[in-house]
């Protein structure tokens, strides 16, 4: 867009030295730290993302030179990327956490999720189901989720402890006042929290985070040859969970994602980006948003308030 | 790289939300799809412009009545720093919300519409600023293309805001003023033409000048609550006992006499440790661990003090509150007081003093305490609360008050002298 302000405003700088603003840091600490107090059984939901990986390195840093005092709860749609599995059981190595996989399939065998059809079926939505039903298993009081507030405009609304309902819903007119630090964790039976320690960081702090703290990542995050197609001027990973018109004819091409959920509905960037000097530099001179290359957001203006009323994190 | 929190508020139709899509705008920090999405609901809404708003009103029923309701929480950064805007709402019935976006700011931008000068809810907005004592106040006068950049115009509401705010504003808390035209971008990242008469700096100038301010003041009495005992008894560690938290004022080093609260044990700081690393100092607002030369009794809710700089114990005392619950505040309440991370029963003695924030009017003695109102409350607490005076150390001033039975937090509090 040539009307797109002044140029020099973008922060080159920032490949040159740390620009992580670590009070982000503390204050997430912090946020960790009020969870293991205040709660008795609290998870962190893991999806193998970048956003849950800077998550699991915080819940380190708090508690260290002790262990993370609790599980990671992966909600597996079925159709993940195989690279994200494959470094969500390293990572869970790697730091001796304790790993808790439920699987959406099995919420559709049960009968209580029902797979969409068409086109643009996805499970994204049918992952409530199935955490629903693991925080009422293992009786988890509080989910640490990697949700950031500049993501999307319902999730720029929402507390760092944010309370739901018995049936996991999000009530955005009956929120709690969240004044200075003071987290305030009580909740009746039945209920639960939802915890966002990086709620106030940003798509580029996570990056400067991951960089500045050298944490490994998933090789999907960086650019590689893979099978796609084309489908409303996106490019999605060529699988068997996607349903393809006839015309939708897969080719080889040179990618990365920027986001990873369920391969049905994250798409691909095209990207030379092999280290992360390069994939900070695509972000700050990107003109889509993160969240543009999800197809659950795209669904209507208010998708994710929707699905987080019904449950989701 | 630092990070400057600000709150904003005003009242509808200011041009608080264009403001805020200006300097987003004009920081590069909308992408293009956002942009789009932003063009197409404006359409559908059947406006000719881009509506700005759309950008900061996120909830269904925001879009729905076209107001503000909750804080909604927005981020740009520049090559200096990043900054967090509490986007909070201007109406009397949301003044909870006003003072919850606030409580973390370090600027206030109070938005007046050149036309109408100063109304209600700026004055509500510039109580609420003194009230935490957030110590710069940016006042953009807003919309002055509507009246011909008019010197006089402007001249005229400074002179009228200034005249006000004198009653509640406090020692070194700073006023500036801005004539803006967001809708034009006129002095949001840049001077225009149009205000040759205006020789300051635009709002981001501003913004980006502020550097006191953010600093922590380092001279304020060393506060640490423990939030957390680190002990991993694993081999390596067998002996391990750490005090997690996150410093709340004043600085901590290696070798500081420490006292505990509320036992009064004495220790020295034996290791300050962040991670893996270890340290000699810790600051306030960083996060970190302490070790103490003796194996002494610590646990959650203690507060680690120097020597010599204890505070007061209180076991009654008075505070100002702002009420944040439907049901309201009468004398004889029980509720839970949270004070940092620590929690105590706390019951109220009295109610001894109601301000109307408009008027500045006490009345004493009121019978109850309604949402949104701000008043002076008498508490008993049932175990000691060790806090300063608000004034002098916000981090250690304040507290929530919390329902006993639906767990709400119903009201913030502010310790008097």
């Amino acid at each position: 867009m040539s009307s797109f302000g002044d140029k020099s405003l973008i922060p080159t700088s920032a490949l040159e030295k740390p620009v992580f603003p670590r009070e982000l840091e503390d204050e997430a600490i912090y946020i960790m730290r009020e969870v293991a107090a205040q709660f008795e059984r609290p998870a962190i939901l893991f999806s193998g993302g970048k956003d849950s990986i800077t998550l699991v390195r915080l819940a380190q840093k708090a508690f260290y030179p002790g262990k993370i005092p609790f599980p990671l709860l992966h909600v597996d749609t079925g159709h993940n990327f195989p690279e994200t599995i494959e470094y969500r059981d390293w990572l869970v190595k790697e730091v001796g956490a304790e790993l808790i996989v439920r699987y959406v399939q099995d919420s559709i065998n049960q009968g209580k999720a029902q797979e969409e059809s068409g086109k643009y079926a996805s499970r994204n939505a049918l992952q409530t189901v199935t955490l629903l039903d693991a925080i009422e298993e293992f009786k988890f009081d509080a989910c640490i989720g990697g949700a950031r507030r500049d993501e999307e405009k319902a999730r720029a609304k929402e507390r760092i402890f944010s309370v739901r309902d018995d049936f996991g819903q999000w009530d955005a007119k009956r929120q709690r006042p969240e004044l200075f630090d003071m987290l305030n964790g009580r909740i009746s039976v039945g209920e639960n929290v939802r915890v966002f320690p990086i709620s106030n960081w940003t798509e580029l702090d996570v990056w400067n985070y991951i960089k500045e703290e050298g944490i490994p990542l998933p090789s999907i995050y960086f650019s590689h040859q893979r099978p796609v197609f084309e489908r409303d001027g996106m490019l999605w990973a060529d699988s068997e969970y996607i349903n393809k018109d006839t015309d939708e004819i897969p080719f080889e091409a040179t990618v990365r994602f920027r986001t990873v959920g369920d391969m049905t509905c994250t798409a691909a960037v095209l990207s030379e980006a092999t280290e992360l000097d390069d994939i900070i530099g695509e972000i700050l001179s990107a003109e889509i948003s993160e969240r543009g290359a999800r197809m659950d957001d795209k669904r209507s203006e208010a998708a994710m308030e929707k699905r987080k009323q019904q449950g989701y994190f | 790289m630092d990070i400057l929190r600000i709150a904003t508020a005003g009242s509808v139709d200011d041009g608080k939300s264009t403001l805020i899509g200006r300097l987003l705008y004009e920081t590069q920090s909308i992408t293009r799809d956002k942009l789009e999405a932003l063009d197409s609901a404006s359409k559908r809404k059947g406006l000719d412009f881009l509506d700005l708003s759309l950008l900061t009103d996120g909830l269904i029923a925001e879009r729905e009545q076209g107001i503000t309701i909750d804080v909604a929480h927005i981020y740009f950064s520049t090559p200096r720093r990043k900054y967090i805007i509490a986007d909070t709402p201007g109406h009397f019935e949301y003044t909870r919300n006003m003072v919850t976006g606030a409580s973390n700011a370090k600027v206030s931008l109070i938005l007046v519409d050149a036309r109408h000068g100063v109304v209600e809810q700026t004055f509500r907005h510039f109580f609420i600023s003194a009230m935490l004592r957030i110590p710069k106040v940016i006042v953009c006068v807003n919309k002055m293309d509507l009246v011909g950049y008019s010197q006089e115009r402007f001249e005229e509401i400074k002179r009228e805001f200034e005249a006000i705010a004198a009653q509640v504003q406090f020692e070194g808390q700073s006023i500036e003023f801005i004539p803006i035209s967001s809708l034009y971008g006129v002095n949001v990242t840049k001077k225009s033409e149009e205000i040759s008469w205006y020789t300051g700096p635009s709002l981001l100038e501003t913004l980006e000048a502020m550097d006191d301010q953010i600093k922590v003041d380092s001279s304020q009495a060393a506060r640490f609550p423990v939030q957390y005992v680190v002990r991993p008894k694993t081999e390596e560690y067998h002996d391990y006992r750490g005090y997690a938290g996150r410093v709340a004022s004043g600085t901590f080093s290696v070798g500081d006499e420490v006292v505990v609260l509320p036992t009064g044990q004495q220790s020295k700081i034996a290791t300050i440790e962040r991670f893996n690393e270890q340290l000699e100092q810790a600051h306030a607002r960083e996060s970190v661990v302490l070790t103490l030369e003796k194996d002494i009794d610590v646990s959650r809710g203690n507060m680690l003090v120097k020597v010599g700089q204890e505070p007061v114990q209180h076991r009654e005392f008075s505070a100002q509150v702002c009420w944040l619950d439907y049901q309201a505040l009468t004398p004889g309440k029980t509720l839970l007081l949270q004070h940092g991370i620590n929690d105590t029963k706390a019951k109220v003695l009295a109610l001894e003093e109601l301000i109307d924030v408009q008027s500045l009017e006490k009345s004493s003695s009121p019978s109850q305490l309604k949402l949104n109102e701000i008043g002076s409350i008498r508490l008993k607490v049932a175990k000691p609360v060790f806090a300063d005076v608000y004034a002098e150390n916000p981090a250690n001033g304040a507290f929530i008050l919390v329902d006993e039975f639906s767990h709400a937090t119903v009201g913030v509090g502010f310790v008097h002298a």
